[in-house]
């Protein structure tokens, strides 16, 4: 069995900045993760980030996944597993990973878990017909297979994620005819519905889909406009003919791995769903395992990459390698998480945030 | 037959890759090495990957990340693999499932 | 909120215009502008510009995230006015060539001439339109004429 300082699970923004910052310290870690390559969904996203400095702020997603993934495989303390599926973490310490079809036993100190969020579905009828996809899943196919999704497509959601792909969709060639949002507002920041709504793409608020139409494969969707009790309108059906429908309509990380172990879970829906509690050094009721990104709640890539390099400087510092800049720069990590938080878009992650966070202990 | 590939994209580089053989039903088919098979059935306009076992409903891709169970096919006799993350390699064999398809 | 450029400034030349439309945590076009001619004190604010020191370059557009700044010459020509657009679609447009101007609904408000195309190395490329003068805090897209974007 395999012994190691600390275990990283999952090689997205989250995880590679863990991994990093605590292998900067000179711990030993090993660094998990399920896909072929690392990056997590960082290596989808063709648009700049928003944030400062030390997020990359202006960097396309797509580079910034480049110099971390570089960064991590210049650092020699960093084992990089990757078609590697951690199956379930055990009372004894014992993590067992499914890696390159070999069953393996590790025995970490110290574990972070930075696993994600998936997308979630959507219920009406005929949502599973080829053509209907997660954001994500465009996003997938378009930007790192290079296959356009369809030709004629309508977005379903105006968080974030909804405009950035509607937008990432156009970039690639497909025609979107319009973004619908069942809430009366839009909730993506302004400036992605303002460049789709210049290029003359509509956003239709207090709208929904009612169904998808299709024998073997979609053909159009049926959308309906709601009424201040989220309730469709009747006579206000509208058929527009389509050949892929987008849903975006919220992720919910991906905890399994924390409930198997045995952290105390809370359902906060401002988070997402089903999240781990934890205090303000991103430690679980568990104090051997730590957690980073979307899977301590959903929200940004830039939380996500602050958010590891808390829990890898701590995680490592808790195991005896503190280097002299290790006060400051976790310092002037939590400032630069407090920073991003700060402002007036950030204040439902903050109000979950609040539900999520035992006493700092310390 | 569809070509669904972007060649020129403003913001990514999509380089010309080698195409490699094989089969859907027995039907001759192009994709890149290495690429999910999906993507390369989609490519040619190819949606439709497998059908749900009551209903026989026609199924595709979701999650496009392995998550989600909505893209089961059986490749080269082995049922229920995930195609949208399994790699392409010539020669395959993959056949549309038609519910949770044969392991014996 | 968004302060838009004086009277004043407009005629004295190219000035830089910010349409955050709302306070995300974001600085990049302070970083970037090589005058130091923006200011974002608290990383949440909307981004401040000395009038006096922004000489209209552009820089900013490139880096913005948002693609949310561009630049306006009031005094462009007598009768034209010119706006600088970021511009993330292919095909680019050609030196020359008439477009559609588009308002900020995406509709089509007048034509303008594509003056030049800044090939940005980051990809966020921008695009000089020259316009009837009267347009140019109105004109924020374009459309090609002959070709839709590339579907």
């Amino acid at each position: 069995m395999m012994k190691k300082e600390i275990l990283v699970i999952g090689a997205g923004p989250a995880g590679l900045m863990a991994a990093i910052h605590a292998a900067e310290t000179g711990a030993q870690v090993l660094l998990v993760e399920r896909a072929e390559g690392l990056g997590g969904q960082l290596i989808k996203q063709t648009h700049k980030f928003f944030g400062s400095k030390a997020e990359y702020a202006g960097d396309r997603g797509i580079d910034i996944a480049a110099k971390l993934i570089d960064w991590s495989k210049k650092l020699s303390n960093i084992m990089i597993w990757t078609k590697a599926t951690v199956l379930g973490i055990y009372p004894d310490g014992v993590v067992t990973i499914s890696h390159e079809g070999k069953f393996t036993l590790v025995k970490p100190e110290k574990i972070i878990v930075a696993t994600g969020a998936a997308e979630k579905t959507m219920a009406f009828p005929n949502n599973d017909l080829p053509g209907i996809y997660g954001a994500g899943a465009a996003q997938t196919l378009m930007n790192v297979h290079s296959v356009l999704p369809g030709k004629r497509m309508l977005m379903v959601g105006a968080g974030n994620i909804g405009v950035i792909v509607a937008y990432q969709l156009m970039q690639a060639g497909v025609k979107v005819v319009g973004v619908v949002e069942a809430a009366p507002q839009i909730g993506g920041y302004r400036v992605h519905a303002a460049k789709l709504q210049r290029n003359g793409v509509p956003i239709y608020t207090s709208h929904s889909i009612k169904a998808a139409h299709g024998t073997e494969v979609l053909e159009g969707v049926t959308i309906c406009k709601l009424d201040e009790k989220w309730q469709p309108i009747e006579g206000s059906e509208r058929y527009i003919a389509i050949d892929g429908l987008c849903l975006s309509v919220g992720l919910t990380p991906l905890t399994e791995l924390l409930w198997q172990a045995g952290c105390k879970m809370e359902f906060i829906n401002e988070l997402g769903g089903y999240v781990p509690l934890r205090d303000a050094n991103m430690m679980t009721t568990n104090s051997n395992i730590f957690i980073a990104g979307d899977v301590a709640g959903v929200e940004e890539a830039s939380a996500a990459m602050i958010e590891g390099k808390l829990a890898g400087l701590y995680v490592a510092a808790m195991l005896g390698h503190q280097k002299d800049w290790f006060l400051q720069d976790f310092q002037l990590a939590k400032q630069q998480l407090s920073a991003l938080r700060s402002g007036p878009a950030s204040a439902k992650v903050c109000v979950g945030l609040s539900k999520a966070i035992l006493e700092e202990v310390v | 037959m569809f070509n669904l590939r972007i060649l020129n994209h403003p913001i990514l580089d999509f380089p010309k890759q080698e195409k490699v053989k094989f089969t859907l039903d027995g039907k001759e088919m192009e994709g890149v090495a290495g690429e999910p098979i999906a993507a390369a059935l989609y490519a040619s306009g190819v949606k439709i990957l497998s059908h749900s076992q009551k209903q026989h409903r026609p199924r595709g891709i979701f999650c496009a990340i392995g998550n989600c169970s909505s893209c089961l096919m059986t490749v080269d006799g082995v049922p229920n693999v995930r195609v949208c993350v399994e790699p392409l390699r010539a020669g395959m064999a993959v056949e549309i499932q038609e519910g949770k398809g044969k392991v014996i | 909120m968004n302060a838009l450029p004086s009277e004043e400034r407009l005629a004295k030349g190219p000035v830089a215009v910010f349409e955050c439309l709302q306070q995300i945590p974001c600085n990049p076009c302070a970083e970037a502008c090589p005058r130091k001619a923006i200011t974002v004190e608290h990383m949440n604010d909307c981004p401040s510009l000395n009038e006096a020191l922004c000489n209209g370059c552009g820089v900013c557009m490139s880096k913005c995230p948002g693609l949310s700044i561009f630049v306006v010459d009031a005094t462009y020509e007598q009768n034209k006015g010119l706006v600088k657009i970021p511009y993330e679609f292919f095909p680019l447009p050609k030196e020359n060539q008439m477009v559609d101007a588009l308002n900020r609904s995406g509709e089509c408000v007048g034509l303008a001439e594509v003056v030049r195309v800044q090939v940005s190395p980051n990809k966020t490329n921008i695009i000089w339109l020259a316009l009837p003068k009267q347009m140019i805090m109105e004109v924020r897209a374009i459309r090609l004429r002959e070709e839709e974007h590339h579907g």
